[in-house]
């Protein structure tokens, strides 16, 4: 049996590695800093369709994140999808602004954009987005472009 | 029809003789980890077995995790590199490893370098008949051998867990970053972009504190509760790395299942 010591600050060790290690996985490895923006207040918006668009995808101005998709429910009188989205408290969006949805790249996940109006009014916590894009269909556009064909 | 009567009677015996396995299983554990422990005494035999069970297999447990990663990132990128989209190597390598490689092959070697080296400790402790003097001096064995034994287990697999995916992700650097030549900015951004804490981080580490659990549980109670003789220990060894490997990667579709159904 080794010296109590010697004993003792291996572990000390041990622990600090395993601590090291979980720091590492939450700041580097996971970005927990950046996502830590989890203050801000709610916004909706109505979509007729809101594609593959999936709880958590980001809001994006300009390609920057300002914010998170936190929940999509059908509006059992519209049939419209009601996204809610949390906008961060250090971004206003105007009120004259619209929300669609993208896709990021060819194959990406999709976001939610925002292209910002001129209005120097700004949206308040819990105000629904007045105009919105759904997200493209693929089937869709070829349905329509086929249908455009036959003409 | 005697014949099936007799079968029947050993599937009963069967069946009788397991639950009475996991009732003794579970009383080692009651009489090990519900009791008011004395810190004075118990905290430098935790530490003892904190060296032994946790820094002793930090070793393997990162030669392994850098190795590993370095595979994943390899493999990976060729797989990538078809689609045009090794960029993704970092949400690749770091999703696999903090979800599923880093609890589950942690769990394996953890069975295999700790738990047989436990179970055949308390075996041989229980052969020279140790135990039962413990007993004699009105020292409950229980809590002089087991317990800290347990919990030593209990608390290094999840820091074991999660040292070996931090190698993982620095073995996939290496590789893909270094070696391959991939751009180290956006390695890191689309790992920290698709990598969640809650989700995927925390979710690995409360899959390795179960796994550390059962781990340990096997170990000491297979050790506690083996024939006291030679082949008794080895069998009861044999038991431990099996139980414990098959337990891992049940549980581990299990507890996946689980967090994916949104729990």
């Amino acid at each position: 049996m080794k010296n109590r010591g010697i004993v003792e600050f291996w572990v000390g060790i041990f622990l600090l590695l395993g601590i090291a290690g979980l720091i590492f996985l939450a700041f580097q490895v996971s970005g927990l800093t950046q996502k830590s923006m989890s203050h801000g207040y709610v916004l909706k918006a109505d979509f007729d369709n809101v594609g593959g668009l999936k709880v958590r995808a980001p809001v994006q101005i300009a390609g920057v994140v300002v914010g998170r998709v936190t929940n999509i429910v059908l509006n059992p009188e519209t049939y419209q999808a009601e996204a809610t989205l949390l906008i961060y408290d250090n971004y206003t969006i105007a009120n004259d602004s619209s929300a669609s949805i993208f896709t990021q790249g060819l194959l990406g996940s999709n976001y939610l954009g925002i292209t910002p109006g001129y209005s120097t009014t700004s949206y308040h916590a819990g105000e629904t987005i007045q105009r919105t894009n759904s997200a493209l269909i693929l089937e869709q556009l070829i349905g329509q472009f086929l249908f455009n064909m036959k003409k | 029809m005697f014949g099936v009567v007799q079968r029947i009677q050993h599937l009963g015996a069967a069946g009788i003789n397991f639950i009475t396995r996991v009732g003794e299983a579970g009383l080692v554990l009651l009489g090990a980890i519900f009791k008011k422990p004395n810190f004075h005494k118990s905290f430098p035999l935790l530490i003892q077995q904190m060296y032994i069970v946790g820094f002793l297999s930090l070793p393997i447990i990162i030669v392994a995790g850098s190795f590993i990663g370095m595979v994943l990132a390899l493999e990976g990128y060729n797989i990538l590199e078809k689609f045009a989209a090794s960029d993704e190597l970092g949400p690749l390598v770091a999703l696999s490893v903090a979800r599923e490689l880093g609890p589950v092959v942690t769990g394996l070697l953890f069975a295999g370098r700790a738990g047989s080296s436990l179970t055949a400790e308390i075996g041989l402790m229980k052969a020279t008949d140790q135990l039962s003097s413990m007993e004699l001096m009105a020292v409950d064995p229980l809590q002089r051998v087991v317990a800290p034994r347990f919990w030593a287990g209990f608390y290094s697999m999840p820091l074991l867990a999660i040292i070996f995916s931090m190698f993982a992700v620095f073995g996939a650097y290496a590789v893909g970053v270094d070696w391959i030549g991939l751009d180290a900015g956006s390695f890191w951004s689309n790992m920290q972009a698709s990598v969640d804490f809650r989700i995927d981080i925390v979710n690995g580490i409360i899959k390795s504190i179960v796994f550390g659990f059962f781990t340990t549980w096997i170990a000491v109670y297979q050790g506690y509760a083996c024939v006291p003789t030679s082949e008794g220990i080895s069998h009861a060894t044999t038991r431990t790395v099996v139980f414990s490997s098959l337990v891992i990667l049940g549980l581990d579709f299990v507890l996946t299942a689980m967090m994916m159904g949104g729990w």
